[in-house]
């Protein structure tokens, strides 16, 4: 219920509408709940509407993070 | 897809695990509740239990907004359902659920009931739009995540001037319901929780932000690490919570930072504001009745709840005795440990809150165990 996908904004349309690709798939979403958001920016989706933008340079943090880790585990196992 | 598949590498998955073995080998053990049904699907979908070592379980929480819905409610959206004038809408996972006896609202479709599954309360919008001669119901239900679009869907029917449109409002708050595992009677009983930390949610918090927790973290010295819905945001989550543990703290950590901030979604929380207020108490299936745990529309938007267009009188659904969600729900006992488990319980018979839909905790017991041992 909760699952909400991360999708990438591909046309601002009027009424504070979106064109977003889902996976492959184009959606029309409502933007009323964020602001700010443009055309390449990638949003979290949910029951029609974009919850918040999702951050880029946070989610290169924390993939380098997982490879630390990872690596961390691997090395002394 | 981006965002998706990075986040789910395997063998990422392995070495991760691998340093959770490590950091846990300190001879105790360590029980982490996730809340949310996103992370319990999550965790039983890509075999997390199995990646684990023994000192480490996972405690499946209430946080499946299908689950913790209670019959009455149900049996009000059925008798909703039933009047001629209204279309109902409600999301998918509600249709199936059971009201009293053995009612449901796909049963009262089949029995003539104009009862509309939608993917978004714009839908129901959208429904209302084209049948100005009948009154359409939203039935809208789900925690934080569900609740800004439902408060912006009001304020657009208002903008509108829509006057066929309504919602019977079941939004709850994640706050409440940890608060309340945290302080429950059993849990009294026994002294402490077993529990030694949260895995927190992943889309509530986008809405909510990290610092509704930082009072868990103080008052109930619980560790909460606020986890993306990957199976690496999972184990990178739990962890966090493992060294936490080790080094005697209790603190709120953020593992989902790309979309998690510490105060949330401004935009969303106003909106949310502008249109609900607290109920003074509301019941939960499986945790009982909880103090300023739901929402209700505010006095300024009455023309749409439809609890009082329609007078809608509280209805009282009477639960299994049998039932351990209870139990289940504060990491006291496991689903194999209910007497109808797989037995008259089952998911297309479910008979408490936690079989209900796949993000319960007996429903994931009973879809993937049952896999695994095959
Ligand atoms: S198996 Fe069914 S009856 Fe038993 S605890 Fe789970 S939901 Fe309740």
């Amino acid at each position: 219920m909760c699952l909400a996908i991360p999708a990438q904004v591909e046309a601002l349309l009027d009424d504070d509408m979106a064109r977003v690709n889902l996976g492959g798939v184009s959606k029309e979403i409502s933007l009323a709940l964020v602001d700010g958001v443009g055309v390449g920016d990638y949003v979290i989706v949910h029951v029609g509407y974009a919850l918040n933008r999702i951050d880029a340079q946070e989610a290169e943090r924390t993939l380098a993070l997982f490879a630390e880790m990872a690596a961390a585990g691997e090395g002394s196992a | 897809m981006k965002y998706v598949d990075e986040f789910r590498d395997g063998t990422l998955a392995r070495g991760l695990a691998e340093s959770i073995r490590r950091a846990a080998d300190t001879g105790r053990d360590y029980a982490f509740m996730e809340f949310c049904g996103g992370h319990t699907h999550a965790i039983f979908r890509y075999g997390i239990p199995a990646l684990l070592p023994d000192s480490v379980r996972m405690v499946h929480g209430p946080g499946c907004p299908v689950c913790v819905l209670p019959i009455g409610r149900i049996d009000m959206a059925i008798e909703l359902a039933a009047r001629p004038e209204v279309i109902l809408c409600s999301y998918g996972d509600m249709l199936r659920v059971p009201g009293s006896q053995r009612t449901s609202l796909i049963k009262a479709k089949a029995a003539g009931a104009d009862v509309r599954m939608v993917y978004s309360c714009l839908d129901a919008l959208k429904i209302a739009q084209e049948n100005p001669d009948r009154e359409v119901v939203f039935f809208a239900i789900g925690f934080e995540t569900t609740t800004p679009p439902t408060a912006a869907a009001i304020r657009q029917a208002g903008t509108l001037g829509l006057e066929n449109f309504s919602v019977f409002c079941n939004h709850v708050l994640t706050p409440a319901a940890i608060g309340n595992i945290l302080e429950s009677p059993q849990v009294r009983e026994l002294g402490s929780v077993p529990l030694d930390g949260f895995v927190g949610p992943a889309h509530v918090s986008t809405v909510i932000g990290s610092q509704p927790y930082e009072y868990f973290a103080e008052e109930y010295r619980k560790p909460v690490v606020i986890a993306g819905f990957e199976p690496l945001d999972v184990l990178q989550a739990i962890r966090m919570l493992v060294d936490q543990v080790n080094r005697g703290e209790a603190r709120v950590e953020n593992e989902f930072s790309r979309a998690v901030t510490r105060d949330g979604n401004p935009k969303a929380k106003a909106l949310v504001a502008e249109v609900f207020e607290m109920r003074r108490v509301f019941e939960w299936r499986g945790l009982g009745e909880v103090p300023y745990s739901a929402l209700r529309i505010k006095q300024a938007y009455a023309a749409f709840d439809a609890e009082r267009r329609f007078d809608l009188e509280p209805r009282k659904g009477r639960e299994n005795p049998a039932c351990e969600c209870p139990a289940i729900l504060r990491g006291l006992k496991q689903p194999q440990e209910c007497k109808l488990f797989a037995k008259a319980c089952t998911p297309e018979n479910p008979l408490g809150s936690c079989m209900v839909s796949s993000e319960g905790a007996c429903a994931a017991h009973y879809t993937y165990g049952r896999h695994r041992a095959a």
